[in-house]
Formats: structure tokens, C-alpha cells, sequence
């Protein structure tokens, strides 16, 4: 039986334990005017559950160990006499066997793939309908259990919320269980890569061209200061050099100068502004940008002027970012109570007096914040780069050169090489820790900012 | 002031050396207020500037994909004349009302002979190499619909290579522009519909963005049927039921954090756990949508938990007060109150799953991908994607098609983030 | 009683929110000598109507100001008033306590920095150190005048603010219920100092509570329903009201 039609019956008999279970609580309800602590359909719930949790909790054990099972009944086969000893090349031919088998696939490299996928075939339905029945005989033992515990005194509805609660519990759990993953896969894959290549040679190294690397001294050409450097001068200086101006002199204006008819129409155009595809920006930027800017560095004389600069991939991320800087400034200022403003234009000074010398100084905090956070997200931006930035690597205080971001490496390593286990992919694994743990830490000192050294206002 | 509560001395202390009021009528005192007044004015204009800039940034940007992409969506075609009685082609009008209409035509020649027509009609300007190789698919579909055209002559416009295409447009070298000019009498222009009907090709001409589109579309079904439920279930137990403790406050912040994690991440734990360890097919829309989920509930969760913690404690005492359990003052009262909050959210989440590129590259969205995706689990890419591997191409012709599916792709974006702010103008309540 | 012209005048004011009129045709003298005081119930617009003597209900979108307010008979609507010099010779001291977040001599030196009346270093000093002394704060604060001005206590706070709107050398203090959110001691403090004050600043104080009203004041106006019903000396308008409803308020019929 195919998955789907299995969910339909089990779904299908899942319905009849709820018209049954609630027929039942409303044939005891009838007749009396005692209160009771469910309705008719808390009972309907319970007996819906009882059916569909337990054959539902089967399932989901046996799709993740089932796999291992099948291999091992085809490798007990005659046929699997033939197979290379356990390692790389053996897992290939299994796996290509299972994906003939599955129909994924049409044509294999192994001859003996194709041997073994009709025993993988036979293997996998003979455990397919074991799977069926088990799931079937569960739902059936378990909606009749329910049924039988449907009773006049029975509370299902403290044991149906329960279920819920259960449900919400494990649905926020995932959220840890997702960072949970990220941290040790990304660790686990780092860990391997710092068995290859040392860790001083990666932070502190300057060289980075992973094209051609030495077998026998990997780290000489992995080593990601040039990397660091760029992510720093393109995310950090350039592209905050246009977003913290703009973004900051756009949420003064637009808290305290503008009309609200303004504030209603430019607010979503800021909106907009952050919503474009961040594979816009980058075309954009390769598109239009950068020719010009080249054009303008050979005008001022720099003619070496790359047609990749560092400046135009910079400049377009910033632009991008405005709208974080303006977001988070704007509520910055907006949380200074209005007496502090009052009690300075009171005195006669001015509103550019009162924002300069009272009112940034007071929402400072906030704003500081935000642009961590915002630089938080430029140095894990990648599209922008990848299509509007180089590959190589340098040290450059030139904005008309070109740079490399550790983003944008993390894309070129990944792509091409197609072994899970080279040294390249694995220098992508710890390129992605090494972000992880910088915006981590970018965020971290953000939210200790605001909390730490923003005023109480009671 | 009799009868003071003040216990201790009154602070009274001498008064200390005179001084002259200010005389604000001095020509000094008068020139420095000037100057502050005009230190206003600049620095008002100073702000008003910044968000002229910033609303001409995103006009530029808007404007230049729109000027770019606009041809993209047209097609210029060129009217071939056939003689299709003298092409010989030998099909029966039976065959060509059969399913294996298109296989009968292919096997009878109809190919050659649209080519022999073009050099015939042509040989001054190219001749067969002037058509698109998807030309003679246009006659195939016009002699399908009307089978009388194999017995006669006749005229078909079919699309033209995308050499043509572009000088006709205005680019391409002189020459080829002169090549257009000469051929104009018999250029003309039209809807380009395979853009939308086709999948990827190699052939600027032919490429369309529906594989990608059907790709988007599966992987966002499969994203929102994730992080939807989990999103909104989480907010819920954090913001009502979960205690004050250690372990909430870590799973407050891992939102927190995830939410601002960068999406390349994402991709990497998708290629190492989904791909890696749990061997699911590469670029499938089903893993594509699974890492999509990941980095989307997050962000749901925290637009969901502000919904609801903006609902008044008022509400929840008087439901409380009526005896309702703490699932049913959630779910008849807080819940429903919380949607239009919870649905804005969820909305501007899928608007930045359906942009996100960097996540996919990693799972392996960057082949090319000929055909339109038929279940969750064929290769498939979608529609970003679909942008980055045209913007790498340098014929012309990709230029504008990559324009133009960018503004396909803000189209259905502005029409997300247009229903969300709708949706929050006409339903949120302010207590 | 002394026959110099008094320092401001209204005749005629009306002030609208909108559509909604919160004041109608005010007429009122301040004399410089006095401690005027506004009362009346709440929402009858005493606040609104001494927002109009400085006009900080420009600040308010949708505020429109009428009729005639002068100082020393210049007519502060007029397009030739600064608003800027308005309000350093017409200062304001507000009902909740709000000092910048900064150092307490950075607070009181804020007004005379930006209107540049300080000619040096030392005469700053010396001007926060008077103003300090004229609102009885400096005794406390002398040895810590760097420490954050919102760390005082409310009643200090309070007293930070009358310091720094002294600061500029106003003409006219105007006080929005400066009290009502102090306790009873340090209420009592601040009244002293509005007894020092008097005289050298023609004081005008917002205030709902009749006895403090009684205490503090020589003038007396009773605002209901945005109309000014009364005004007079203090203890003609409390023994012997001429109005109705001016009675009815002193003795607590409502209000």
C-alpha cells in the first residue's frame, strides 16, 4: 500500500473513532442535567487520538530504522556475495541499487547495481507491508482502548489537552533542536577540517586559493585572514558608510521633522526597500554598479580599477541595509519620552539642538544596537557578493580593487566539487562556523548593548 | 508657612553676585540665534535628503530591471513563407488529430523542412540560422490546428533567433542591426509565451521561467506546511504556557538567534544533515523546502509571540473567570484575536523564503534543470535561482530574460508584502 | 499692588484641537510681582491654556492658537517673535520630573550653552552653580555634579528642573503642576522655593490641589470647561467667590 493511501485509512478510521467516541459521550449525556467536565466531542478527540498517535509514533520510528533493515536482509541474500567489502565503493552500489529500486533512477555504473535492485525491491515491499499491517492493527487496538475508556466519569478533555500541550511543547523544542543541529553539524564537519588543516594556519594565514592545494600542506593555501579582511572592509566600512547616514538622517527626519502623511507612504517604501531579493541587489550591483564605478575610479585615476571593486559590491549591501539602520533607529527615538523633548524645546532650543544633544544621545543605545545588528547581517549576506564581488583574495584598503567575503568562498567551494569529503567542502564547513560565531557574537553584544545601557524610563 | 513637615533646616543659602539679564537685542546675540535657525533648516534638510536618497535608490534600482527586462517579455518574430504541399511531408490529417501528432510530424520531416523554407526566403540574410530553433515548433502547432496548411501555402510568423531578436530590439553589433533593418518589412513583435510556459534552455529564445515558477511554488507549499504549524504552536507555548525558567529562557533565545543566523547557514546544515545523512535527492523541491522551514519559523515564531502578547490580559481573565481551561482561553479567544498579527507575519516569511537564494545553491539548486519539476522529489530549481544561473550568461538575450523574471519575482513579492500590509491596516486592532 | 504694566497679558484667547475648542475667549493679566495660580478640574484646560504663554502647543499637530498673548507687549503669535528667545524668557517646569539623561551640570548648563550666554568656562560654572543655589538644590548636589541627573530622587529631580530653567535667565517661570507627582516633603520644599522665587520671575503654577493653590499664590483664576469663570486675589477668590461656580468648586461640590 502506497504511504498515502496508508495515511488515508489511518486518517479514515481516526474520523470513525471520533463520530463514534462523540456518539457515545452524547448517549450517557442525554437523559441527566449533571454537569460534566467534557463535551461530547472531547470524547470524539480522545478516541481520534487513541487511534491516530500510537500508529503515527510507529511510523515515524520505522521510516528511520527501516532503511538499516532492508540493507541488511539484501546483504544476507546470495546475491550480495559479490559485494566489495564495507567501505566507500560498497555504500555507492547499495545506494544506487536502492534508488533503481525506488524508480529514481534509470541507469547505474555498477553491473552489479542493477543485480541487486530487484532483491532491494522484493526486501523493501515484504518490510513495506509488515509496516501496513503493524500501523493498521495499532490504530484499530488503540481507537478500540479509547473507545472502551469513554465512561460518564471520564475527563477527556484534561487528556486531549494534555495531547495539545504535548504538541506545543514539542513544536518549540524543535527551534532548540534546530540550533542543536546547526552547532554540531557544523562543528562536527569543522572537526574534521581542523584535523586536516591546522587552526592557526586558518585564522591567522594569509593566503587563500583553494584551486591549488598542496596535499601535503593544505593549510599553506587555506589560510582566511584575506577572507576576514574583506567580509570586514565590504560588510563593516563600505556598506555601513552609506546605510548609517542615510538610514540614521531618514528615521530623524521621519520621527521628527515629518508630517504623518509622510511618515505613512516613505515607511512601506523602506518596507520595499528591505523586501527586494537580496539576488536583485547583486544583479543590480554586477549589472549597473560596478561598470560605473570602475568608470569612475579610471576617471580619478585609479586605473587598475577592477570591474569587481569592493566598493560596488559594498555600496549596494549598504543600500540594502538602510532600512534595518532606519528601522531600528526609528524605534530608538520613538521610546524617548516625549517630556524629554518637551522639556528641551521648552527652554528654547531648536529641534536640531534638541535631536543633536538630547534626543540621539538618550536613543543611543538603540541605535548602536541596530547597527550591530545590522552589520551583523552584511557580513552574512551572500548573493550580493557572490554576483558582484571577485573570488580572489587580497589584503586591500583599496575600495576600486577587488575582494573576496568568507560568504562568497563558502558558495565557490561548494560548488564543482562534487566529493563530500575533500578538503575543499570541508573549509566550507568551518567558513560557516566561523560566520555562525561572529554574528552570534554580533548579535550577543547588540542585545547586551540596548538592554544594559538603555535609560529606564518609568 | 506655618506648620512646615520639613524636618530638617530649609536650604536657604546666600544669594549669590548679581548679574545683568540677557539683553537678547544685541546684534551678536541676534546674528547667533540666526545661525542657529539656519543650523535647523540645513539639518532638516539634512533628513529630508536622506529619505529622497533612499526612495531614489529604489526607484533606480526598479526602474533599471523594468527598462532591462521589458523586452524580455516580447518576441520578435519573422513571417516564413512554406510551401508545405511542395515539402512532401507525409502525414494524414488522422495522424495529426491522434496523441501522436507531434511524433508524426517530427518523424515526417516538418523540421527539415521549415529550415529549407528559411534558406529559401532568406538567403540574402542568413537563412536558416536567422530562425529560432524553436521556430518550427510554431509551424508544428499551426498545422495541429489546422491540418489544411500541409496542402497549401501559406505564411506563419515564427520567432526568430536571438541575434535577430536583440538587433531588432536596439543591441547587437552594427551589423546585425542592419541584418534587422533590412528584414523589418517582415519583422513584427509579439507576447513572448514561452517565458512563461517554458522551463530553462540554453537558447535565450526558448528559456522560460515555469520550471522555476512550479519549483518556487512546491518548495513554498512545503515550507508553509512546516513552519507554519510549528511556528504558530511554539509562539503559543512560549507566550501562555511556558514557565519561567532556565530552560525557556534558552529556547527564547535560540529563536532570537536563529532568526538572525545567515540564511547561507541554513543551506550548509541542509547539505550536511538532509543531504548528508539523510540522503534525500539532491535539489529536490521537498529539501529545498525543508531548509526553507527551518530558517522560517523563527521568524513566524517571533511575529506570532508579538500577536499574541498583544492581546490584553483582560481578555484572558474574563474567559478565565468564566471557567474556561487555559487550551480553550487560547484557542477561542486569544488565538483568534492574534491571527491577522500571525498571518502578516507568516506572509512576510514566505515573501523572504520565496527571495532566498544562498540556502539552495547549497542543496544543490544550481544544475540546469530542463523540465518542470513533476513531484517533490525531482531535481527542480526556483525562480532566484533561476536568476542567478541567467545572470551569468552573457548573451544578450539572457540579459533581458533575466530582467524580466526579476520582475516577475517582485511582482508576486510586492503583491505578498501588499496583501500583509492590507491585511494588517484592515485588521489589527489597537487596545 | 504696584502700578507697572503686567509682565503678560491674553485677551481673547480661543485654542482648538482640531475641530474640538479647548479654550474659549481667555482674558488674563501676569504681574511680574505675583505667584498666579491656575485651578479648576481636571480637563477644564488650565494645562492647555499655560502651554499657550510659551506656545509649546506648537509642538502639538493640529493646534490652532487665536487671539492676543503679549510679553512686555509684544505680541508673541506675531511672525516677528522668535519662538526660540520666547522660550528662554518664558521657561517651563513640567508635572512629571524629566532631566536629560545627562551628568546633573550638563543638565542645568544645556539652556545657557545653546543660547551661548556663557562667556567662558568659569561663567558657566557660575551660572550653574547660582541656579543650583536659587532652587535650593546645591547644597546637595555640589560634590557630585557629575552623577547622572536621573539618579536624584523625585522631589530633587524636580528641583533640577527648576534649576535649569533658571539657567537661561527666564522672565516668566511657568509650572504645570509641578507637585503631583512628589510626595508631601519634598511638595513642601518646592513650595519654599517658589516663595523665594517670587518676585525675582513672575510665576505662574498649574495646580488642583486648592490649598496649595491657597498657600503659594497671590493671584488667583479658576478655569471650568475651558472658560476662565474667575480671577482675583487669592483670598477674595477662596472666603468670598463671586461666581457660582467658582463657590461650588472651593467647596468641593465637584470636581
Amino acid at each position: 500500500m502506497s504511504p498515502l493511501a496508508l495515511a488515508f485509512v489511518i486518517a479514515a478510521l481516526a474520523l470513525i473513532g471520533w463520530i463514534t467516541g462523540r456518539a457515545r459521550a452524547a448517549r450517557f449525556r442525554r437523559g441527566t442535567t449533571r454537569r460534566f467536565s467534557s463535551l461530547p466531542q472531547h470524547h470524539g478527540w480522545f478516541v481520534a487520538m487513541g487511534t491516530l498517535l500510537p500508529a503515527l509514533l510507529f511510523l515515524t520510528v520505522w521510516h528511520l530504522t527501516s532503511p538499516a533493515l532492508v540493507t541488511e536482509a539484501v546483504l544476507a541474500t546470495p546475491g550480495a556475495a559479490n559485494l566489495p567489502p564495507p567501505g566507500l565503493d560498497r555504500a555507492a552500489i547499495l545506494a544506487e541499487a536502492r534508488n533503481l529500486a525506488a524508480g529514481h533512477a534509470f541507469g547505474a555504473f555498477h553491473a552489479l547495481s542493477e543485480q541487486l535492485a530487484p532483491v532491494y525491491a522484493a526486501a523493501q515491499a515484504r518490510y513495506d507491508w509488515i509496516a501496513t499491517a503493524v500501523a493498521l492493527l495499532l490504530a484499530f487496538v488503540g481507537g478500540a482502548l479509547s473507545f472502551l475508556r469513554v465512561r460518564p466519569g471520564f475527563s477527556a478533555r484534561t487528556h486531549v489537552e494534555r495531547v495539545i500541550m504535548g504538541a506545543l511543547l514539542g513544536a518549540s523544542l524543535i527551534a532548540i533542536v534546530t540550533t542543536i543541529g546547526i552547532i554540531v553539524s557544523l562543528l562536527f564537519e569543522s572537526a574534521r577540517f581542523f584535523r586536516v588543516v591546522p587552526l592557526t594556519d586558518f585564522l591567522l594565514g594569509t593566503h587563500w586559493s583553494p584551486q591549488v592545494i598542496d596535499p601535503r600542506d593544505p593549510g599553506a593555501s587555506l589560510g582566511a585572514v584575506p577572507l576576514f579582511w574583506g567580509t570586514f572592509f565590504i560588510g563593516a566600512v563600505i556598506a555601513m558608510a552609506v546605510a548609517i547616514p542615510f538610514g540614521l538622517m531618514s528615521a530623524i527626519y521621519l520621527t521628527q521633522y515629518a508630517r504623518p502623511a509622510t511618515r505613512r507612504w516613505v515607511k512601506p517604501m523602506l518596507e520595499i526597500l528591505a523586501g527586494v531579493p537580496t539576488v536583485v541587489y547583486g544583479y543590480f550591483a554586477a549589472l549597473t554598479v560596478a561598470p560605473a564605478v570602475r568608470d569612475l575610479g579610471v576617471a580619478l585615476g585609479v586605473s587598475w580599477a577592477s570591474s569587481e571593486s569592493a566598493l560596488a559590491a559594498g555600496a549596494v549591501m549598504g543600500v540594502m541595509i538602510i532600512p534595518f539602520v532606519s528601522s531600528m533607529a526609528d524605534d530608538s527615538l520613538s521610546a524617548v519620552p516625549a517630556a524629554m523633548r518637551d522639556g528641551s524645546l521648552a527652554m528654547g532650543a531648536t529641534s536640531s539642538e534638541t535631536i543633536r544633544q538630547v534626543l540621539l544621545p538618550a536613543a543611543l543605545p538603540g541605535v548602536v544596537g541596530g547597527v550591530l545588528l545590522a552589520v551583523s547581517r552584511a557580513v552574512g549576506e551572500t548573493m550580493i557578493v557572490v554576483m558582484a564581488a571577485s573570488g580572489v583574495a587580497t589584503l586591500t584598503l583599496n575600495p576600486f580593487a577587488s575582494a573576496t567575503t568568507v560568504t562568497k568562498q563558502i558558495v565557490d567551494l561548494l560548488t564543482g566539487e562534487a566529493a563530500f569529503d575533500s578538503a575543499k567542502t570541508l573549509a566550507a564547513f568551518a567558513l560557516g562556523l566561523t560566520l555562525f560565531v561572529i554574528t552570534l557574537l554580533l548579535n550577543i553584544v547588540a542585545l547586551i548593548v540596548v538592554r544594559r545601557y538603555r535609560e529606564a524610563y518609568e | 508657612m506655618s506648620g512646615t513637615l520639613v524636618p530638617e533646616a530649609p536650604v536657604r543659602a546666600a544669594v549669590p553676585v548679581e548679574r545683568r539679564p540677557t539683553d537678547w537685542r544685541t546684534a551678536s546675540m541676534q546674528r547667533r540665534v540666526r545661525q542657529r535657525y539656519a543650523a535647523e533648516r540645513r539639518f532638516r534638510l539634512l533628513g529630508l535628503a536622506a529619505v529622497v536618497a533612499s526612495a531614489a535608490f529604489l526607484l533606480f534600482l526598479l526602474a533599471s530591471m523594468l527598462a532591462r527586462g521589458a523586452g524580455g517579455f516580447v518576441e520578435t518574430r519573422v513571417a516564413l513563407p512554406l510551401d508545405l504541399a511542395r515539402a512532401g511531408l507525409n502525414v494524414t490529417p488522422a495522424q495529426l488529430r491522434g496523441p501522436r501528432a507531434d511524433l508524426a510530424l517530427a518523424g515526417a520531416g516538418l523540421e527539415a523542412a521549415v529550415d529549407t523554407a528559411a534558406e529559401a526566403a532568406f538567403a540574402r540574410g542568413g537563412g536558416a540560422a536567422l530562425l529560432s530553433d524553436a521556430a518550427w515548433l510554431r509551424v508544428r502547432e499551426a498545422v495541429k490546428r489546422d491540418p489544411s496548411l500541409l496542402g497549401r501555402r501559406v505564411t506563419i510568423d515564427v520567432p526568430v533567433a536571438s541575434r535577430l531578436d536583440i538587433a531588432f530590439k536596439g543591441g547587437g553589433t552594427r551589423a546585425d542591426r542592419a541584418v534587422a533593418r533590412s528584414l523589418a518589412p517582415r519583422l513584427s513583435r509579439g507576447l513572448n509565451r514561452d517565458f512563461f510556459r517554458g522551463a530553462d534552455s540554453t537558447d535565450p529564445t526558448r528559456a522560460g521561467i515555469w520550471g522555476a515558477l512550479k519549483g518556487s511554488l512546491l518548495t513554498m507549499v512545503v515550507t508553509l506546511l512546516l513552519a507554519f504549524p510549528i511556528g504558530v504552536l511554539s509562539a503559543l507555548y512560549l507566550e501562555e504556557y511556558a514557565p519561567r525558567n532556565r530552560w525557556t529562557d534558552l529556547i527564547e533565545v535560540s529563536i532570537n538567534n536563529l532568526a538572525a543566523v545567515p540564511s547561507i547557514i541554513f543551506g550548509l546544515l541542509g547539505l550536511a544533515v538532509f543531504l548528508g545523512t539523510f540522503h534525500m535527492p539532491r535539489s529536490a523541491a521537498l529539501v529545498g523546502g525543508l531548509t526553507l522551514a527551518l530558517m522560517t519559523t523563527p521568524v513566524i515564531v517571533i511575529a506570532a509571540r508579538n500577536a499574541i502578547g498583544a492581546v490584553p490580559p483582560s481578555i484572558r481573565d474574563a474567559a478565565r473567570a468564566l471557567g474556561a481551561s487555559p487550551v480553550q482561553v487560547v484557542f477561542h479567544h486569544v488565538l483568534p484575536l492574534a491571527l491577522p498579527g500571525i498571518l502578516t507575519g507568516t506572509i512576510i516569511g514566505m515573501a523572504r523564503a520565496l527571495g532566498e537564494t544562498a540556502p539552495l545553491l547549497m542543496i544543490g539548486m544550481r544544475a540546469f534543470i530542463a523540465a518542470p519539476p513533476e513531484r517533490l522529489t525531482d531535481p527542480a530549481t526556483v525562480l532566484p535561482v533561476q536568476i542567478f544561473l541567467w545572470s551569468d550568461d552573457v548573451q544578450a538575450g539572457f540579459v533581458e530574460k533575466t530582467s524580466a523574471a526579476i520582475i516577475v519575482l517582485l511582482v508576486f513579492l510586492l503583491a505578498m508584502n501588499g496583501l500583509a500590509i492590507y491585511l494588517r491596516n484592515r485588521f489589527e486592532t489597537r487596545w | 499692588m504696584s502700578n507697572a504694566p503686567p509682565k503678560m497679558t491674553a485677551s481673547g484667547v480661543d485654542v482648538f484641537y482640531g475641530a474640538k475648542q479647548a479654550i474659549r475667549d481667555v482674558s488674563i493679566d501676569v504681574r511680574q510681582e505675583d505667584v498666579t495660580a491656575f485651578i479648576g478640574p481636571s480637563g477644564c484646560g488650565k494645562s492647555t491654556f499655560l502651554r499657550t504663554l510659551n506656545r509649546m502647543n506648537d509642538t502639538i499637530p493640529g493646534a490652532r492658537v487665536t487671539g492676543d498673548v503679549r510679553l512686555d507687549g509684544e505680541d508673541v503669535y506675531a511672525k516677528a517673535m522668535d519662538v526660540v528667545q520666547l522660550r528662554a524668557r518664558v521657561g517651563m517646569v513640567f508635572q512629571k520630573p524629566n532631566p536629560f539623561p545627562k551628568s546633573i551640570f550638563e543638565n542645568v548648563a544645556y539652556g545657557p550653552r545653546i543660547h551661548g550666554l556663557a562667556r567662558s568656562k568659569a561663567d558657566l560654572a557660575q551660572i550653574v552653580e547660582r541656579s543650583l543655589t536659587r532652587a535650593g538644590l546645591w547644597n546637595e548636589v555640589k560634590d557630585r555634579l557629575g552623577d547622572s541627573g536621573t539618579a536624584l530622587s523625585g522631589g530633587q529631580q524636580q528641583r533640577l528642573c527648576i534649576a535649569r530653567a533658571i539657567a537661561v535667565d527666564p522672565e516668566v517661570i511657568l509650572m504645570d503642576e509641578p507637585c503631583s507627582a512628589l510626595d508631601p516633603v519634598a511638595t513642601a520644599r518646592i513650595e519654599e522655593l517658589i516663595h523665594d522665587l517670587r518676585g525675582r520671575y513672575a510665576i505662574v503654577i498649574v495646580t488642583h490641589n486648592m490649598q496649595q493653590a491657597a498657600r503659594v499664590s497671590q493671584r488667583t483664576a479658576f478655569f471650568h470647561l475651558g472658560q476662565l469663570v474667575e480671577y482675583g486675589d487669592t483670598s477674595d477668590i477662596f472666603t468670598n467667590p463671586r461666581e457660582e461656580r467658582t463657590k461650588d468648586y472651593i467647596t468641593g461640590r465637584y470636581g
